[in-house]
């Protein structure tokens, strides 16, 4: 097997098993939140996480506020135990589709920076069709821990300004 | 009203025998009475909440905004005084500002470059007199009687009003003394910050949202997120107030640190004991109003929120599009002298509001709820005979909709139904 870290291996190739990994990552965390495990969700995050949904109207005025906005993991925790638990809200399936994967940088404490565009289909059960619920961009800070990469920071920015309704589970 | 004398009874909106015990649904789904609630209402005798002074601090800035379905522009001039004018060229009809907030001159439509004064008077059309002495406007056209519609403006420490009528009261008459009172217990002469907006739409009728706020019944069942981490009881200190009209209320409680009572207890299926959240801080009240409450949620007539939610601080203004829809914008907020930590307190604790908060999504989602049923099981009325002992208005019961009713009694005055 191919050791992305040791100094031989080729940078490209160094580049191209990262963007697979944050690749796979993605993937990973769209099948948790598409199955609403949201406890699966929130273990894909560092215990000092940042995790945000806010307007692009927002983050072009570096205004800060976010429609969800959880400083820590402790908070992420929070959040869906409440979804799962409190929260009254219809039914629904959702479908995250994220693509566009740009990684930006590694420092070498182990952050990685990356983008990734997003989007979020939601189907309620009394409508035929599915609804563009979402559509933004990930700005992401990923952490490589001992059991593989976490996300110390995930902004969602979306473009769709006018929320339809509700935003029930996460982006 | 103004407009002469009532027009016939239509069958089709007679009131329940009941009176304001029952509201008929046609009120929540008929466009002619939506029609008549843009006319009579949004452009009638009401103050309209458009801006925050602080979202148009300097000279030349501008904000979108609405009066009902109507958009609008908020202006500040060169003098420092605010406009508010139409969306809407006086040519045709074009929607000539399209940006959400900035900074002008002037306004020019794009469509032929007649250009506006920010107060709405028009100072140019061009080729006024023509090319080569042919073609352009009559010799005797009136630039004055061709500006934007501008709208009366009123402010008050630091929220801007706009109406249609131009001798509305002055805005602290209009609230009424109680109203007033909890109004400048938020907005204590401290200068706001912007802290950032959230819009959405919502599928109901746009009354149900001034109603779910003066439904205090709801607060504990639905919202479980509070009950379940003991921080909201049935049994906290609070207030159903309303203004003398019936139109403006706030909803107030105080947080509290006692127990549930068991027998409160068994009433609240939410109820867990011991839950506890994993950073309970969120939830913190940071005590800095001089008010007895820690949350209170005004609904200033016809299209204001105002929320105090502890620490967290927002507008919340109506946009109505037709009778079973509306916009709602929010705009977040704190105070000049607020330290980071403070800040970020207020963004913590915003997880409860807005279109993703633990309380906001529920609320969204069951004002929906109610829509689709009268949509789909129409003709039928609603119950609201919650507190007896107390016909309409204020009351210091949480099990009450006496509010609900004060505002209808209001309702069909206005709307001569």
């Amino acid at each position: 097997m191919l050791d992305a870290t040791a100094p031989h291996t080729d940078h490209r190739i160094a580049a191209l098993l990262l963007h697979h990994e944050i690749d796979q990552f993605n993937a990973r965390y769209a099948a948790a939140l598409d199955a609403q495990r949201l406890t699966e969700w929130t273990e894909m995050f560092t215990p000092d996480a940042f995790y945000l949904v806010t307007s692009r109207e927002n983050a072009d005025h570096n205004l800060p506020v976010g429609l969800i906005y959880c400083e820590g993991q402790g908070m992420i925790r929070d959040r869906a135990f409440a979804l799962e638990n409190t929260a009254m809200f219809a039914p629904r399936y959702l479908r995250h589709i994220i693509g566009n994967l740009i990684v930006h940088s590694e420092d070498p404490n182990g952050d990685i920076r990356a983008q990734a565009n997003y989007v979020v289909l939601q189907v309620l059960f009394d409508r035929p069709d599915a609804t563009l619920h979402q559509v933004g961009v990930y700005h992401d800070i990923f952490h490589r821990t001992a059991t593989g990469l976490k996300l110390r920071e995930r902004r969602c920015v979306y473009d769709n300004l006018l929320v339809p309704n509700a935003l029930c589970l996460p982006a | 009203m103004n407009d002469g004398p009532p027009p016939p009874r239509d069958p089709r909106y007679i009131w329940p025998a009941e009176g304001l015990r029952r509201v008929p649904d046609w009120v929540y789904t008929d466009d002619a009475i939506y029609q008549r609630e843009v006319e009579r209402i949004f452009h009638g005798r009401t103050w309209n909440y458009v801006a925050l002074e602080a979202e148009i601090p300097n000279p030349g800035d501008f904000i979108r905004s609405n009066v009902g379905p109507t958009p609008v522009v908020v202006a500040r001039g060169q003098d420092g005084a605010i406009h508010v004018v139409e969306n809407r060229c006086a040519h045709r009809a074009a929607e000539f500002c399209r940006e959400l907030t900035g900074n002008t001159r002037e306004f020019v439509c794009p469509y032929h470059q007649w250009t506006y004064e920010l107060n709405g008077t028009l100072r140019a059309v061009p080729f006024r007199r023509g090319v080569a002495g042919k073609g352009g406007m009559p010799a005797d056209f009136d630039m004055t009687a061709h500006g934007l519609t501008e709208l009366h403006v009123t402010t008050h420490r630091g929220v801007v009003f706009a109406s249609y009528v131009a001798d509305m009261e002055p805005l602290t008459d209009y609230l009424g003394p109680e109203i007033l009172r909890e109004f400048n217990a938020t907005f204590d002469g401290r200068r706001l910050t912007i802290l950032g907006h959230y819009r959405h739409s919502l599928p109901g009728n746009w009354k149900l949202y001034h109603e779910n706020l003066k439904d205090p019944y709801h607060a504990t069942l639905l919202h479980t997120f509070l009950v379940t981490f003991g921080l909201l009881v049935a049994g906290n200190k609070s207030l159903m107030l309303t203004d003398a009209t019936g139109r403006h209320g706030v909803m107030a409680s105080a947080k509290s640190d006692a127990k549930v009572a068991a027998d409160v207890q068994g009433e609240m299926r939410a109820y867990k004991d011991g839950m506890t959240l994993a950073e309970p801080r969120f939830m913190d009240f940071i005590d800095e109003f001089d008010s007895p409450w820690s949350v209170t949620m005004a609904t200033i007539w016809p299209n204001l929120i105002v929320q105090r939610e502890m620490n967290t601080l927002g507008i919340r203004q109506i946009v109505p599009t037709g009778p079973h829809e509306f916009i709602m914008k929010w705009t977040m907020f704190g105070f000049e002298g607020d330290d980071e930590a403070m800040t970020r307190h207020r963004l913590r604790q915003g997880n409860l509001m807005g279109p993703a908060g633990f309380l906001g999504l529920e609320d969204n989602e069951a004002i929906k709820f109610v829509q689709d049923g009268m949509q789909r099981v129409p003709n039928g009325e609603h119950v609201v005979e919650l507190d007896p002992q107390t016909a309409y208005g204020t009351s210091d019961t949480l099990i009450s909709e006496a509010a609900i009713r004060g505002m209808y009694r209001y309702w069909r005055e206005v709307m001569d139904l």
